[in-house]
């Protein structure tokens, strides 16, 4: 049991990190961007638009944790 | 993969390990010198091999059982959020909300632990500094064998980013035998900015292209191929200098707000 939760805590630590909302903010852009390829709304503009969504989002994560500082 | 995606592949994975080798290196150093070196590099040895194990284990698992979409999806996804992480504290240590990595200090703080615990022997060595060298090679080298497996299986060159991992440990390993003492000279925080750049580059490019997956089953693709690349790295270069700039002043309206709640008659 202690090494499940050993391997747990490493993964954890290593992938997630200090933040998690890093990792959601990540997630979320991510399958929004799914969502904008799939509707064919923007086409030619829905993969550069996911990048674009990653970064937003990132900074958004980024403002919520200074401010809870 | 065209020359650029070459060099990028092996500055990337060079850039990263040669960070986390140093690390490793001030643990192992720091044994060295309080617990015995025969201890220490027992314990580092021990680590690598294991860590090369893994890495076959991993790689090999990786390679054979993913579909190139669904690796990049997944591995896409791990190293951009791997890397936004790098970022984040990158542009947190540039901004002054958060303390500088320093190799002395971490160096100074192994030491002290070091010389504080009790000695025990196994096997004809002490122990405590061989697990803590152990230790410490191998969850540094656990972040390196990730970079060098994502970067190598997506860029379909493996042997570019191994090669550009071990140049960076034989260096940081040659460097501090002869220095003996951590290397806080080398720009570690600066290292780190340029390293969680490149990893989130390639995790959005990757992670983005492997959304693929469920839409026909074939990679998506950026506009202008692997030239996006540049474009996106130079996109989160500034977008981070960017976030630099303001997070000071969102955390000072932040204190100054949370200020004025406490001062306000309830």
């Amino acid at each position: 049991m202690n090494l499940v939760r050993g391997v747990y805590r490493f993964g954890y630590d290593f992938i997630v990190g200090d933040d998690w909302k890093i990792a959601v903010a990540a997630l979320l852009s991510l399958a929004i961007g799914l969502t904008l390829i799939g509707t064919d709304v923007l086409p030619g503009y829905a993969v550069a638009l996911t990048g674009a969504l990653i970064a937003v989002s990132f900074a958004v994560a980024l403002v919520v944790d200074v401010r809870r500082r | 993969m065209g020359n650029h995606a070459v060099w990028g592949l092996a500055s990337a994975t060079f850039a990263a390990a040669f960070v986390e080798f140093v690390e490793a290196a001030t643990i192992v150093l720091a044994m060295a010198l309080t617990r015995g070196r025969r201890s220490a590099l027992a314990g580092a040895g021990a680590a690598l091999v294991a860590l090369v194990l893994f890495s076959a284990v991993v790689g090999y698992s990786l390679a054979t059982w993913l579909p190139r979409t669904v690796l990049q999806l997944v591995v896409g996804t791990l190293l951009l959020i791997f890397g936004l992480q790098w970022l984040r504290k990158a542009i947190l240590r540039s901004a002054g909300l958060m303390a500088r990595h320093d190799e002395d200090s971490a160096f100074a703080a192994q030491t002290a632990a070091a010389e504080a615990a009790g000695h025990r022997n196994r096997f004809g060595l002490d122990w405590f500094g061989f697990v803590v060298s152990f230790k410490g090679m191998f969850l540094e080298g656990v972040e390196v064998v990730f970079i060098v497996i994502t970067f190598g299986l997506n860029a379909g060159d493996v042997p570019v980013a191994v090669a550009a991992a071990v140049c960076a440990g034989l260096i940081v390993a040659g460097i501090g035998a002869v220095v003996a003492r951590p290397l806080s000279a080398v720009p570690e925080n600066a290292l780190k900015y340029a390293v969680g750049l490149l990893l989130t580059t390639y995790g959005t490019f990757w992670a983005v292209e492997g959304l693929g997956v469920f839409h026909g089953g074939s990679s998506l693709h950026w506009p202008g191929g692997d030239w996006a690349l540049v474009v996106i790295l130079a996109g989160w270069l500034i977008w981070s200098r960017v976030l630099v700039a303001l997070l000071p002043h969102v955390r000072r309206k932040s204190v100054a707000a949370n200020l004025d709640r406490l001062g306000s008659p309830a």
